[in-house]
């Protein structure tokens, strides 16, 4: 056992002999850096580490939570009475427990590159600097900046409980982003591009992610308001992932068992077009959504979420797959401390043959969704509405800009008129998707 | 108060000896300025769902943040770990940012002025928890009781309680000591076999526990969270495109944070990336408007003793009659454009650098009764609860979300309307402000502002109002 994983042990045997009938422990150990440009100057640097470990108690089936930050024997002691404590004014729950079955992904996730640590200061300095100098010097519309920065993470995630379940993983992560700011004739317009990866190989170049950056900001200037209408909407990977996310609280097990989502009541029936296909994976290589065991000890896994528009799974971790009648799909998720809630691992809409190209060349009209602010789903109805910006297709082409205005619709008949799943899936984050067509949706301009 | 009687010497024998080595440490490479944020953190929160108490959990952080300011550049570290060597280290990575000889620390230091918003004994978590669990169970009674149609309740209560201490290179020093407290209610209702709909309320502050036994109760959240689930139960579509939109008082003031109150934050104008860069001085709103950022109302949610980099909070006036008045300043964009201070430093926590953001924003009351407002309307919506928002501050434009709205008919509220986004256009929005209610109202005390990945409480409101045109993105077009 490493030291941490004893630490976190040691919490859980101290709450049983405390009186406990299960424990289970969480330790977070991070360390981050993060440098930021601005105008071509080093704007601000930030560099430090921190730790935490929270823990979880069952006494009998009443349940009570602590975390802290001291790793003293004395912090520790403290953290554990004090969840020991919060165990007498909860209720008995009689679905509360710790999982019957725990393990790990037996596989190499590639989740930690020592070459993240070996980081230098002045390359990461430098590599700011080098996107944001491609995005000024991209197009002499590019004006102005709100800066560059680099980041990097190292992590450590320790995990055991009373199941005699003990387990650590190490994870880096880096990332280089640009915001240029371009105007022209009173039009002033920003966006960004940004790389990310668990490697410091797997990086795009500074130079692209400038380039990209500034070509996005360039092709927002002057945009018009459309009139309000219903039209086909195609959102982009960026913003495709958005809705898939307010997709992912649908299919939740803690929505579902509530009666909080849209979706409850669903499992085998067909929900979607049999464009849509939407996968949980926990176990691929290098991915943000991966690790080889969830939040409380379970072994990530793949699940099929909908399969060309049936709704296969729902996503699950222990608590609400009992109160569902069902097995833990090894989504649990938390913080330091509390009940475990259902997170993603890597979850993602399958990606289907055509290219983005083919799938605005097939519009006669239609808006190309870039950007999504503030948008709102209601996982309970579906109701979904957000704030928009993004291109306006006439004739299978992107013609002009457009923004201030609203899409809206209903997520179960966007999930019904997903017309088209684009060939450009990439993992940026865990939640991912190409680009997708949906049939219609109501526009609201002037 | 002496350093000596404060909470952070108390418990961690801290002295005005060691705050000074340690702002010697960070000024070491040279820089203009170092400050120190000393943070312990406690919170509580319970969670009941299903009719049973599900969670409870309490816990503790700590640590200090060290900043160097060498012109425009900024340098950062932290520690979770207060003994005198890992502070020294942290002090010395934040100094990595200057590159000369070392600067000079004043020696001993002042205690600044500050306010006293949240005097209280006894902070909601340092009482007992029996009493605080009868609070959620209360919630969940009565928001069962309210209507046969409720089927599901969630009542939850959080509170913490923070101790800060800033010293500053200049020799400033101040502490405060910041209590919160909030209550939650999610309620989902449903006619027969209908399809469920949800309602959702909280509030709180800065407040003891007995705010929760007098003023606001459980059984108030309960019923209006109860009362929105209901009311969305008969709801029609929202009507899509531009409109006469009537704001209600109180937490509709998510308008003003986002449509002017982000672009008057002095970072994003200083660097001239906010849509009203330069402005001050021009016509941002209708006569009608004066907008205030206020730190100093007592026990309000976004109130500030003191701002987290020791400066006294204040009323700021953003826009008077129409007119833009001033920036949010945090030390830095203050020094930068040689402005006064204005207590509008704030930081999430010792891990994050502050940055200019607001506290309590509103506008003042106008002239108008509330009812002639709404029976001035042909057609329109009338929105009084909000979920969130965002603001592209480049642009400009910005979002709320509405939850609970009514169509306007010839000056009459007919019927309830489902979700909706609205958008606008932060400078000119306000333009279109036609007749401002004399019922000025703060929100309940549920905020919370998210920029750059810091989330920070904050309070909004407003007086009943009437925008002339606003883009509403419902789906009856």
């Amino acid at each position: 056992m490493t030291e941490l994983e004893k630490i976190a042990a040691s919490a859980v045997e101290r709450a049983l002999k405390g009186g406990a009938a299960g424990a289970e422990c969480t330790i977070s150990d991070g360390a981050e850096f993060e440098a930021g440009v601005r105008m071509r100057e080093v704007e601000s640097l930030k560099e430090a580490a921190s730790r935490g470990a929270g823990i979880r108690v069952l006494a009998g089936q009443r349940s009570g939570s602590s975390y802290t930050s001291d790793f003293s024997r004395d912090g520790i002691s403290k953290m554990v009475d004090a969840a020991l404590e919060l165990a007498k004014i909860t209720s008995e729950d009689p679905y509360a427990g710790l999982p019957e079955e725990c393990g790990r992904f037996d596989g190499d996730l590639k989740l930690y590159d020592d070459a993240v640590a070996a980081l230098e200061t002045p390359w990461k300095i430098a590599q700011a600097m080098a996107a944001e100098a491609s995005a000024l010097s991209a197009d002499p519309r590019v004006t102005n900046s709100k800066g560059a920065s680099f980041e990097s993470h190292l992590g450590t995630r320790v995990f055991a409980n009373s199941r005699d379940f003990a387990g650590s993983y190490r994870s880096s992560s880096c990332g280089l982003a640009a915001q240029p700011v371009a105007s022209q004739n009173g039009s002033t317009e920003r966006d960004y591009w940004y790389t990310s990866s668990r490697t410091a190989a797997g990086l795009e170049s500074a130079e692209l992610v400038g380039r990209k950056a500034a070509e996005r900001a360039v092709r927002r200037l002057n945009p018009r308001k459309v009139a309000t209408q219903r039209a086909p909407v195609i959102f982009e990977p960026r913003t495709a992932r958005m809705l898939l996310g307010e997709i992912f609280d649908a299919v939740s097990g803690s929505s579902v068992y509530r009666h909080a989502s849209f979706l409850t009541g669903k499992l085998g029936e067909k929900i979607a077009s049999e464009i849509l296909t939407v996968v949980d994976d926990g176990t691929l290589p290098g991915l943000f959504g991966s690790s080889p065991f969830d939040d409380e000890g379970v072994a990530s896994r793949r699940t099929v979420v909908i399969e060309r528009g049936v709704l296969k799974n729902y996503l699950l971790n222990t608590y609400t797959a009992r109160k569902l009648g069902l097995h833990t799909t090894g989504n649990a998720s938390r913080g330091l401390s509390g009940s475990a809630g259902v997170g993603p691992g890597n979850f993602y809409i399958e990606a289907g043959s055509e290219t983005p190209e083919q799938i605005i060349a097939g519009l006669p009209r239609g808006l190309y969704v870039t950007e999504l602010i503030g948008a709102t789903a209601n996982t309970v109805t579906g109701d979904y509405s957000s704030g928009a910006a993004g291109l306006w297709i006439e004739n299978g082409e992107l013609a002009y800009p457009v923004s201030e205005i609203t899409i809206a619709g209903n997520l179960q008949q966007m999930m019904t008129e997903l017309e088209r799943a684009g060939s450009d899936l990439e993992f940026r984050a865990s939640v991912a998707s190409p680009t997708i067509l949906v049939r219609e949706m109501t526009i609201s301009g002037h | 108060m002496p350093l000596s009687e404060s909470f952070f010497a108390a418990r961690f024998a801290l002295t005005e000896h060691d705050l000074e080595q340690y702002l010697s440490e960070a000024l070491s490479a040279g820089g203009d300025y170092a400050d120190l944020y000393f943070e312990y953190l406690s919170t509580s929160s319970l969670g009941m769902d299903e009719g049973i108490v599900k969670n409870a959990t309490e816990g503790v952080t700590l640590g200090v943040g060290v900043r160097v300011i060498a012109g425009e550049r900024t340098g950062y570290a932290y520690s979770d770990d207060l003994s005198p060597e890992k502070i020294r280290k942290a002090a010395r990575v934040a100094a990595c940012i200057a590159h000369g000889p070392a600067s000079i620390v004043k020696t001993g230091f002042e205690e600044a002025p500050r306010h006293n918003l949240y005097p209280m004994l006894h902070a909601p978590n340092e009482m007992g928890l029996a009493e605080r669990v009868e609070l959620v169970k209360r919630a969940d009674r009565a928001a069962r009781a309210y209507d046969r149609r409720v089927f599901q309740v969630q009542a939850g209560y959080a509170d913490s309680l923070r101790h800060v201490l800033v010293a500053t290179s200049e020799g400033r020093l101040t502490f405060d000591r910041q209590p919160m407290a909030r209550m939650s209610v999610t309620v989902l209702a449903r006619q027969a076999d209908g399809p469920p709909q949800e309602g959702h309320s909280g509030g709180g502050g800065r407040v003891m526990l007995d705010f929760f036994l007098n003023e606001k109760t459980p059984e108030y959240f309960a019923g209006e969270a109860a009362r929105q689930a209901i009311v969305q139960l008969g709801a029609v579509a929202a009507p899509a495109g531009e409109m006469t939109v009537v704001l209600g008082p109180g937490w509709p003031g998510i308008l003003l944070h986002e449509a002017v109150g982000h672009g008057l934050e002095a970072d994003f104008n200083r660097k001239g990336v906010s849509a009203f860069a330069g402005r001050v001085g021009e016509k941002v709103a209708s006569p009608l408007c004066t907008v205030i950022d206020d730190g100093t109302i007592g026990s309000r949610r976004g109130s500030l003793n003191v701002d987290d980099e020791g400066n006294v909070t204040q009323r700021n006036v953003l826009i008077e009659n129409g007119v833009l008045r001033g920036y949010l300043q945090d030390k830095l964009s203050s020094r930068l454009m040689r402005a006064a201070p204005t207590g509008s430093g704030r930081r999430e926590s010792y891990q994050q650098i502050p940055m200019p953001r607001m506290t309590n924003t509103y506008m003042l009351a106008g002239e108008s009764d509330p009812e002639e407002i709404i029976r001035s309307v042909p057609k329109g919506i009338y929105c009084t609860t909000f979920g969130g928002g965002q603001v592209d501050i480049t642009s400009g434009n910005f979002v709320f979300a509405a939850s609970e709205s009514y169509l306007i008919e010839n000056g009459h509220l007919t019927r309830p309307v489902r979700g909706a986004t609205l958008i606008g256009n932060g400078p000119e929005a306000l333009k279109y402000v036609s007749m401002v209610g004399k019922d000025l109202k703060l929100d309940e005390g549920v905020g919370v502002c998210a920029k750059e990945g810091q989330h920070v409480p904050v309070g909004v409101g407003i007086p009943t109002l009437k925008i002339d045109r606003l883009t509403v993105g419902g789906t009856a077009a």
